[in-house]
Formats: structure tokens, C-alpha cells, sequence
């Protein structure tokens, strides 16, 4: 018996790593965002971002671009997703992966590659940086927003809608009523996957803003590369409270709307 | 009827705008004008001069190499991590598995500043002892790439574990195998797919990295994300790089077309689509 417990002792390097490299930063973090230079606890990092209004209109434009991002991408997504998932329209699942296979491509190749086509028909983020920005969010996310939208559509209860169509309502109230609910899972799945990442990549916003656009996650960079790291790790601090919260309200709605498994994303 | 008819147009409008870019970018890879959008004739020597390009090339090494050595060590440390976690008590497990989500929901860029920090102290505090360290080097680099990709393996390889016959390893046990010798002949066979899979997530996703390299890289190694964003923001984009992209489209789509073939179990579609999920904290 000796022997056999002692298998659990293999994870001792897969913990001293999870804690030194994992745990530790993360703590940290915490320990810097509530300290001045002479790492004496100071609220200095917090006022900074907070009295400074051109450091939470970041959070504010990141916020609205998260939602631009989440809004449009649903838009394009959920009919879509519908449409593949409908057997009478789609029944090649070779097309379906089709939609997600950009995702392997290195990304910053695709977003120079748009950022070209942009330019080319006179969209670029030179004149248009927001616009750009938006589109190139959008065109990045799109696959996270296709595939948990498309794996609800399939668990769709044809029966249902079929029920209701037989008993006089229209296409409208049909989606209203019996499509709408039953999706809403993978909505709010999809959503939490494209609008916290949108407001924490700055990689987008910096090629096709052409510098215009600031995102959230750039100014975690800024202040990396000017060696504030109070500031910079106040600011993580916030993103992790943020994205915190993002699994909590997802997770939570996972668990409320499906009973038995659990479907995280 | 109609519904087929509009489903079809839109299905195939929205394809043809996602890959609108690399198309573009593979159309003008046959012809060498500096900007893309530019016909200049075709010909086919970007697609030799890519090998011989002096940064392009030693870009690509270094993202091949990174993503090698850190999907190794992410492998080994995940896999005999996961094999002894499995075997904790309760508490403990329910503690290291909350633990192992927190890469796999954090923001890249909060990760890349917390190692980041953690070095910087590292080094400030050596240095205060006397001792002096550098700054970013690859061994950083490296921390960084297995701490995005560890809880990968770890999620691939779990199910595997679950799904083993508890009575395999016993058996050899009690057929006088000692401890080790079974848990290489039994357990690390039954589990291998999940130890695959979970070394392939693990590349893939370094691949892909930006942030976190550019905040943990020593200012000399440049990855492909790396120097594409380098010279995206500052200078003109060598043509090069059109055939570049050609190549990885290509090789991608074949990859996806051979994987897509084969079946997967369930526990690895659920790992897989929570790399998507990871994939979408760029």
C-alpha cells in the first residue's frame, strides 16, 4: 500500500512549477498594484489610474470595442452558424472546419494580410482606424463566435419548432419563442469568449489602428516597456478582477441553463 | 427551397470574406512588387528567395525551435504532473485543478507581465546579493511558453487517465512489477494518445504566440509573430513574406484536411475546443 500512494508524488514538479511560476507572478501582481518604488503599500497606483481620465477612457473604449466586436460578430455568426447547422442547407462538414481553419494560421500574418486588403481598396487604418480596428476584430473572432453558436444549433429540438409552426406562429414569433431560448447558451458562451479577449489583445489595434486605437491590453504594455511596474501590475490587476468575473457569470450561466454536462465554452 | 438557395449564398459570401486576405496575399505572391496590390510581372522567386531571406528565415527557426523545446518540456512536466495529480486526495486534486485553469482563462498579456515581474525581481534581487543575472533570455522565453501551454497537456492527458482500467496497473503490481517499470509499460501506454495530442496543442499554440514572447524574449530573438509585427509597425514588409503565408496556408490546410479524417474521442474534442478558447485570449 506504501508503495502504491506514492505515485502521487510525480506531481511534486508539476506543482513547484504551477505555484513559482504560476501562483507566485500572480501574487506578486497583487503585492505591486498596492505599492509605491520603495515597496512601501501605497494606494498611488490606484489613484493614478483612477485620477487620470485619459487612463480609464481606455477602459471605456475598450469596453465599447468588446461590445462592437461582440454585437457585429453575433450578427454575422448566429445566422450563419444556423445555416450550417441546418441539414437542409448544409450537409458538408468539410465546410464547417473551413470556417475555423484560418484560426491556424499565424495571426499576425492574417491581420497583415487584411490590413493589405484594407489599404488596397482604400479602407486602411490611415484614414479609417477605427473602422479598420473593428473589422479586424471581427474578422479574427469570427471562428470563436461560429463554432459554440454551431454546436448549439445542431442540439436544436426540431420537434419544437415544428410544434409551434403547427400551431399558427410565424417564422418571427417562432424565433422569438423557441429558437432564441434555445441557443442562448451558446450565445452567452460565444460572447464571453469574444469580449474579454477583445479588450485584453492589443495586437489587432496595433497594426490596423495604425497607432490611433489604444486598447486596454496595450497600456499593460506601455507601461512594461517603460519599467512602471506598479502601474502595470494595477492595471493587470484590474484585467484579472474583470475576466474573473467574465467566468464566473459564463460558468454560472452554463451550469443554470444545462443540466447534467456541463458545456464550458 | 429559398431558404437552401439564401443559406448557400451566405454560407459562401462570408467564407469568401475570411479568406479574402489570403487570397489576396497569395495572388501577389507570384509576382515580386514590393507593395502588395501590385502586379509586377509573375514569377516565382519569392518562393525561393523566402529560404534565403537573412531575417525571415532565422525567424522561423526560432519559432520552430521555441515551440519544439517548450511543447517537450510542457509534455513531460504536464503528463507526469497529471499521473501524479490524479492520484492526490481529494482536496489537493480539486486545488491543483483550480489551479491548472487559472493559464487557461488568464489574459496573455497579464501572464507575460506577472513572469515578467517575477524575473525582474529575480534579477534585482540577485544583483543586490552580488550576483549578476541577464536580462530576458531563452531560458524566460521558455518559462513563459510552457506556463501558456502546461494546462493543455494536462487537460489532454486527464481524460486518458480516467478512462484507464484502474486494475491494469494494479495487476502488474501484484505480478511483481515495481512501481516505475509499471507505469511505464501500463500507464503511459494507455495513455499516450492524450500525451500526443496534448504535445501537438502545446506546439500549436507557441506557434501562434505574440505577447508573451515580446514581453519574455531577449531583444535579439526574434519569433515570426515578432518580426512580422516589428515590421508591420516600422518599415516596409519584405515581399517575401507573401510566400511565406502561401506556405503555411498550404501546409495548414493539409494538415486540417488529414486530421479532420480522423475520429476523435469526445474528452479530446472538449480539449480541443478549449484551445480554441485559449487561442481566442491572443
Amino acid at each position: 500500500m506504501q508503495i502504491r500512494s506514492t505515485r502521487r508524488y510525480l506531481s511534486i514538479p508539476y506543482i513547484v512549477f504551477m505555484v513559482v511560476f504560476v501562483l507566485l507572478p500572480l501574487l506578486l501582481i497583487g503585492i505591486y498594484a498596492f505599492s509605491d518604488r520603495s515597496m512601501m503599500p501605497s494606494l498611488g497606483p490606484a489613484t493614478n489610474f483612477f485620477g487620470s481620465s485619459s487612463r480609464y477612457q481606455v477602459l471605456f473604449v475598450s469596453l465599447i470595442f468588446g461590445l462592437l466586436n461582440t454585437v457585429v460578430s453575433l450578427l454575422i455568426a448566429y445566422p450563419l452558424a444556423y445555416f450550417l447547422a441546418d441539414r437542409k442547407v448544409n450537409k458538408n462538414i468539410v465546410l464547417v472546419m473551413l470556417f475555423i481553419m484560418p484560426m491556424w494560421i499565424n495571426f499576425v500574418l492574417r491581420t497583415w494580410a487584411l490590413r493589405d486588403v484594407l489599404n488596397y481598396v482604400g479602407l486602411g487604418g490611415g484614414d479609417y482606424p477605427e473602422f479598420a480596428t473593428l473589422i479586424g476584430l471581427v474578422y479574427n473572432y469570427l471562428p470563436f463566435m461560429i463554432m459554440p453558436l454551431y454546436t448549439t444549433m445542431l442540439r436544436l429540438d426540431k420537434s419544437q419548432i415544428e410544434a409551434s409552426q403547427d400551431l399558427g406562429a410565424g417564422p418571427i414569433r417562432t424565433f422569438r419563442k423557441i429558437i432564441l431560448p434555445m441557443t442562448m447558451p451558446g450565445v452567452v458562451s460565444a460572447a464571453t469568449m469574444v469580449f474579454m479577449p477583445t479588450m485584453t489583445s492589443y495586437v489587432i489595434s496595433d497594426i490596423l489602428g495604425e497607432g490611433k486605437v489604444t486598447l486596454f491590453g496595450k497600456y499593460i504594455e506601455i507601461y512594461f516597456t517603460q519599467n512602471q511596474w506598479h502601474d502595470g501590475s494595477f492595471l493587470a490587476l484590474i484585467m484579472l478582477v474583470l475576466i474573473f468575473a467574465s467566468v464566473l457569470v459564463s460558468r454560472g450561466f452554463a451550469k443554470k441553463s444545462q443540466k447534467g454536462e456541463l458545456n464550458v465554452w | 427551397m429559398v431558404k437552401k438557395v439564401v443559406g448557400n449564398i451566405y454560407i459562401y459570401f462570408i467564407l469568401f470574406l475570411m479568406y479574402l486576405p489570403i487570397l489576396f496575399l497569395m495572388v501577389f505572391s507570384f509576382t515580386d512588387a514590393p507593395i502588395t496590390g501590385m502586379w509586377n510581372g509573375f514569377t516565382l522567386r519569392l518562393y525561393r528567395d523566402v529560404f534565403l531571406h537573412s531575417k525571415i528565415m532565422p525567424a522561423l527557426l526560432n519559432t520552430l525551435l521555441i515551440a519544439s523545446v517548450s511543447a517537450l518540456v510542457a509534455t513531460l512536466l504536464g503528463t507526469v504532473g497529471a499521473i501524479g495529480v490524479f492520484y492526490m486526495r481529494k482536496k489537493p486534486k480539486q486545488i491543483m485543478e483550480t489551479v491548472n485553469e487559472i493559464p487557461v482563462v488568464n489574459a496573455d498579456v497579464v501572464i507575460a507581465i506577472s513572469l515578467a515581474l517575477l524575473f525582474k525581481i529575480t534579477v534585482d534581487s540577485m544583483a543586490s546579493l552580488g550576483i549578476t543575472l541577464t536580462g530576458n533570455n531563452f531560458f524566460t522565453l521558455l518559462i513563459g511558453h510552457i506556463v501558456l501551454t502546461i494546462s493543455f497537456v494536462y487537460l489532454n492527458v486527464k481524460p486518458k487517465l480516467q478512462q484507464m482500467d484502474p486494475n491494469d496497473y494494479e495487476a502488474a503490481l501484484d505480478l511483481g512489477a515495481k512501481p516505475m517499470y509499471a507505469l511505464r509499460k501500463v500507464v503511459i501506454p494507455s495513455i499516450m494518445p492524450g500525451i500526443i495530442s496534448g504535445f501537438l496543442l502545446a506546439f500549436t499554440l507557441s506557434l501562434d504566440d505574440f505577447i508573451i514572447t515580446s514581453f519574455l524574449r531577449d531583444k535579439s530573438f526574434d519569433t515570426l509573430s515578432t518580426y512580422v509585427q516589428g515590421v508591420i509597425v516600422k518599415s516596409t514588409i519584405p515581399a517575401e513574406l507573401r510566400a511565406l503565408t502561401t506556405y503555411i496556408f498550404v501546409i495548414t490546410s493539409l494538415i486540417v484536411v488529414v486530421n479532420g479524417r480522423k475520429k476523435k474521442s469526445k474528452a479530446q474534442e472538449r480539449a480541443n475546443k478549449r484551445v480554441i478558447l485559449r487561442k481566442g485570449v491572443m
